[in-house]
Formats: structure tokens, C-alpha cells, sequence
């Protein structure tokens, strides 16, 4: 921008004065402009997030006071320790933390296989079924509700967390999406010298394809992590027993306890407590979820 | 790739009938693809399939979820056509998807524009875009429910503050569907990152062409962003539609008791959950269940329909 300016100065003080104008000018639309509209609209979206820890911080009293502070008068840690206490917060993130171990475990196992099978060994009828398989996602999980859960009691799975975590190991068409975009980009020539020297498909998936892959495997394990912490209709629906509840089901213990009288300074500081470790997931690994995203759209 | 399945074939069956080790390659192929996706197959029997025929067979019957289902042929679906609530839900399920949907489209298109803004500090933005969407629904929910709040939250002493009206959201049957429709556009940012692909993706001499022409800013987004998009935004319609009718959680934790007041909240999934946990009516909730897949199906059906008139399929 300053080094047209020189020139200027010293030649003509009336051109100058229009080149510094028309700089501005540019560094006005350029810099400016569009922060007007992303800050505010950036805001917007903070505000809950702000609201979530600003509430989890106030004192009791603080609560009431209409209309409510934006700022906490006072930031109470101690909060966060008795949002643990009111109810058995560590035994829930236990149950929460075993659920999205074996979620990422069977999402890891499963969909690098499946989608193995759907983009590097050609078949007749591969593609008709591979259809098949991105069809199935119009098929809204709540319509299977009642006779999943049917069957579910007959197994006795009710109350355990099999129903949760066992369909896992069974590849889930996004994510054998993703992985099979993943696997059609690596050159063919990788797998076909390995199937001359007569190594098996299984070993090509695992000695060659996949150490090519730890991008997509760490994308669908992240997604899985994710679609476990974040599950409420699951373990709402399948763990009924109060020692079993998932931190999502143990926060509503905040609104049952008293309808009228919710302390939401704590109730605030548990679901901190919950969103914290996404958020530390995705600032560790923001490139992936970005990539993720955009190559599992289907285009 | 195609091509080069082609072309390596001929190659290596040199012998004096290529046709017959060809079928057996393929057959030796046909086992091996099989095995390989044979997880998702039996996954696919065991969870959807079979889930899927139990509740057309539940439909056809009175079950209480313990006792024998007992056949009673059609009376679930006549018993839906008088069913009040039940109208009343589907009303609210696709009032809610009405508005979440197109209203989630331009979320995600604003949130896109702003994340392809030519700015330093743009990673931060895109971050604080994004993350609202993976972080779980429950518990914004839960930050909603003070957030919102007529008396303490911050949202409406801000309305106040600004000169508008105090709503009371989910005491008020007219505005809790409303806010649900807001909670939603926290989630636009899953769509908004395929929008920025998108975005990305449209050739830059397009628009040095439109500048040539003398276009301004809006006749070049008008003309040139809209429609190169058409096809993600009907990606994102037929997915926002899916998820949209499947909304729950929300109603669950904002609204005591659920679907309050005077079922004016009560959403869809809600009133299948209310039926089999609370009235024990299963096959009564079975029918439900399978109507709601119905209704997607066709209203995915409409929009691919509709689509044709404005998806832009050229690529440049």
C-alpha cells in the first residue's frame, strides 16, 4: 500500500492527496468493510459459549438479579468442584469414556475394511451396492426407534451399552464414505505390485493402503469420538438405570431435580465441564475436521 | 481408474482364453470385495433390515411392548387419521424443518462468505464459525435454557434493551419453535465448510470476466456464486430435511414437560418416544415411525423434483 506514495510526494502534493485517498479507500474495503459484518456475526456466534462460562462462574445470589449481569461480579471456581459433587459427574464421564473408546475403536476396525472392499478390489456389482450403502443415510435412525428397542430387550442389551457401541463395528456409510474417497486417491500402482508379488488383499490393506491413511482414520475416529460424547437419543433410550447414564443424560438431572428452582451456575459449569474436552479435540486437531468435512460431502 | 482396470487386464491374460480367466478373476474379485464388505453387510441386515421389517410388522399391530403383538391389520393407520396430537406434531415437525431448513441454507452461505474473507486473523473466525456445530446439541441446549430465559437470560434483556417485545419462548406456544429454529443455525457450520469448498471451487475467471462486463458485488454473486452453488444447497436441503424431522433432544431438555405448553413444542420423534415409554403402545408408535420415514422419502422425492428447475449441473 506505502509504496506507491513516495513517488508521489515528491512529485505532485494534489496527486498525492488522491492517492492517499484512494488507499484509504482501499484499505477501507479491503480491511474494514468486511470486518463490520464478520465481527458482529462472529459474535453472535460466541454468545452462548460466553454465556455457558460466564454463568458457570456466578455465585449463587448472582442468579437472580434481574436483569442479569453480563459479567460475573465475581469468577467462583469452586463452582466447577460442586458442579462434580451434585451429582456422580466422574462416574458418568467413566461410562461416557468407556462408550466413545470402543465408538472409535469399532469406527477405526470397521469402515477402513469396508471401504477397502468398495474402492480397491473391483467386483461386479460393487458400485449398485455401494449406492446402497449412501442410500441407507436417508433412512432416519428415530423411525428404527421403537423396534430396535424391541429387539434390544429381547438380547437383554437394555441397560448395557452394547446397543450403543456394537452397530459401531458394522461401518457407518458416512464414514465409509470418507474413507473410500480417501482410498480411491492413492495410485493404483501402489496395491497392484504388492497382488503381482501374490500378497493378499488384507495385506495390502494393512501394510500398504493404510499406513498411507492415517489422515482419514484419524478423521473418522475423531467424527466417532464425537458422535458418542455428543449422543443424547441413544443412551436416553437404552440406559435407563441411573448408574449407567452418560454425561448427556446426567446433566438433565439438573432439570428434574427442580423444575422451578434450576441452579444453573452449576448446571452451566457441568456442561463446560462436557463441551471442554471437544473443544480441546478440535483446537488440537482443527485441520482434520476441516478436511473431513469437505471430502466427506458428497459431491 | 476405470481405464486402467482396462488397460492392465489384457495384459496379463495373454493365454489362449482371456474370457474364461477373466470370469474367474472376477469371481475370485466378486469373493474378495464381498468379504471385505462383509461387516457392513451384516451390519446392514441385523440393524436397519431387520429393525426396519419388525416395524412395518409392529404397525399392523396392538403391542405393549410385553405382551404378544396382536394382529389388528389397519386400525393404527385409521386410528392416526383421527388422532388429533398426531396432527398437531407433524404440523410442528414440519413447521420446525420448514423454517430450520431455508433459513439453515442462508445461515450456512453468510457463515461460508465470511470464512472466505480475505483477512489475517480469517482462522479465527472460521473456528469460532465451525465449533458450535460439534459441540453436543444437549448441551446448548441446556446453555439455551438460561440463555433464553424471560426473566434471567441475557438474550432478552438485550431485546429489551434494543426496544423489542420480552417473548417468553417456551412459554409462549407462538416462539418455541422459533427457537429451536435459531438453535439450529449453531449447527450451520458442518454446511457452511462444504459451502467454503464450494465457494473455493468456482473458477476465478468467471468473475474477472463479470468485472470486465462491468458487474458489481451482488449482480456477480446473483449470477455467478448462486448458481455454481445449487448443487451443495441442494446437498445441504435434502440433508438439513433428513436431520430436521429427526429434531428431539431440544425438545427434551427446553420444554418440561416435553413438548410443552399445550403440545405446542412437541415434535415428531418426541411423540413416538411418549408412546412407547410412557402409553406402551408400540405398535401404534410403529405405524408413526414408519409414516415419518414415508414422509421423508417423498419430501426428498419433491425436492430433487423441484430441483431440476434451478440445480446448475453445467461445470465450467
Amino acid at each position: 500500500m506505502a509504496k506507491s506514495l513516495p513517488l508521489d510526494t515528491v512529485q505532485q502534493p494534489a496527486r498525492n492527496e488522491t492517492a492517499r485517498k484512494a488507499n484509504w479507500r482501499r484499505f477501507a474495503r479491503k480491511q474494514i468493510v468486511p470486518r463490520l459484518f464478520l465481527i458482529p456475526f462472529v459474535a453472535f456466534f460466541l454468545l452462548p459459549f460466553y454465556w455457558m462460562v460466564a454463568v458457570a462462574f456466578k455465585p449463587i445470589p448472582e442468579l437472580s438479579i434481574v436483569p442479569p449481569t453480563f459479567f460475573p461480579s465475581e469468577w467462583r471456581w469452586a463452582n466447577f468442584a460442586d458442579a462434580t459433587r451434585v451429582f456422580p459427574f466422574w462416574q458418568y464421564f467413566q461410562n461416557t469414556l468407556v462408550i466413545t473408546f470402543l465408538t472409535v475403536l469399532g469406527a477405526a476396525i470397521s469402515n477402513p475394511i469396508i471401504a477397502y472392499g468398495f474402492s480397491r478390489i473391483e467386483w461386479p456389482g460393487r458400485d449398485k451396492i455401494f449406492a446402497l450403502v449412501l442410500a441407507t443415510v436417508f433412512v432416519p435412525y428415530p423411525v428404527l426407534i421403537v423396534s430396535l428397542y424391541d429387539i434390544y430387550s429381547r438380547l437383554d442389551w437394555v441397560n448395557t451399552i452394547l446397543p450403543l457401541v456394537v452397530p459401531l463395528f458394522f461401518g457407518n456409510a458416512f464414514w465409509i464414505f470418507l474413507m473410500r474417497q480417501f482410498f480411491m486417491r492413492i495410485p493404483r500402482e501402489l496395491g497392484e505390485a504388492a497382488r503381482l508379488d501374490g500378497a493378499s488383499e488384507i495385506r495390502i490393506l494393512f501394510q500398504i493402503i493404510l499406513p498411507q491413511s492415517y489422515a482419514a482414520i484419524s478423521v473418522v475416529c475423531l467424527f466417532a469420538a464425537l458422535h458418542a460424547w455428543n449422543d443424547f437419543l441413544g443412551p436416553y433410550l437404552y440406559l435407563q438405570k441411573e448408574d449407567s447414564y452418560t454425561l448427556a443424560i446426567g446433566l438433565t438431572f439438573f432439570r428434574s431435580a427442580s423444575q422451578y428452582d434450576v441452579q444453573y451456575n452449576l448446571l452451566m459449569a457441568a456442561s463446560a465441564l462436557v463441551v471442554l474436552p471437544v473443544v480441546v479435540l478440535f483446537l488440537a486437531f482443527q485441520r482434520f475436521f476441516i478436511e473431513g468435512v469437505q471430502v466427506g460431502s458428497f459431491k | 481408474m476405470a481405464t486402467d482396470a482396462v488397460a492392465v487386464a489384457p495384459e496379463r491374460s495373454n493365454g489362449p482364453t482371456p474370457r474364461r480367466r477373466m470370469s474367474r478373476q472376477e469371481r475370485q474379485n466378486l469373493v474378495t470385495g464381498l468379504l471385505f464388505i462383509s461387516p457392513w453387510i451384516i451390519g446392514f441386515l441385523a440393524f436397519l433390515v431387520y429393525p426396519f421389517y419388525e416395524t412395518i410388522r409392529l404397525s399392523f399391530t396392538k403391542y405393549n411392548g410385553i405382551r404378544d403383538p396382536e394382529w389388528i391389520g389397519l386400525d393404527n393407520y385409521r386410528t392416526m387419521a383421527t388422532d388429533d396430537l398426531f396432527w398437531k406434531v407433524l404440523f410442528n415437525t414440519l413447521y420446525y424443518t420448514g423454517l430450520a431448513v431455508p433459513v439453515g441454507v442462508v445461515a450456512a452461505m453468510l457463515m461460508a462468505l465470511c470464512m472466505n474473507q480475505n483477512v489475517r486473523e480469517q482462522p479465527i473466525y472460521r473456528a469460532i464459525l465451525y465449533l458450535p456445530s460439534i459441540i453436543p446439541v444437549f448441551a446448548l441446549s441446556f446453555v439455551f435454557l438460561n440463555l433464553m430465559d424471560p426473566t434471567y437470560g441475557i438474550v432478552n434483556r438485550l431485546m429489551v434493551d434494543i426496544g423489542l417485545p420480552n417473548i417468553n419462548w417456551f412459554g409462549d406456544p407462538a416462539y418455541g419453535k422459533i427457537a429451536f429454529v435459531i438453535l439450529a443455525q449453531f449447527g450451520a457450520g458442518q454446511a457452511a465448510l462444504i459451502f467454503l469448498a464450494g465457494l473455493k471451487g468456482i473458477p476465478q475467471h468467471l468473475y474477472e470476466a463479470a468485472s470486465i462486463d462491468g458487474a458489481g458485488n451482488l449482480r456477480k454473486f446473483w449470477n455467478i456464486t448462486l448458481p455454481m452453488m445449487t448443487p451443495i444447497i441442494l446437498y445441504d436441503l435434502i440433508l438439513g430435511l433428513s436431520l430436521g424431522i429427526q429434531i428431539f433432544t431440544q425438545v427434551v431438555i427446553l420444554t418440561s414437560p416435553p413438548g410443552s405448553p399445550v403440545n405446542s413444542n412437541l415434535m415428531y420423534v418426541n411423540y413416538i418416544y411418549g408412546l412407547v415409554f410412557r402409553d406402551f403402545r408400540s405398535g401404534y408408535a410403529s405405524a408413526l415411525a414408519l409414516v415419518l420415514f414415508l414422509i421423508t422419502v417423498v419430501l426428498a422425492l419433491v425436492i430433487f423434483r423441484w430441483s431440476r428447475s434451478w440445480v446448475n449441473y453445467e461445470t465450467v
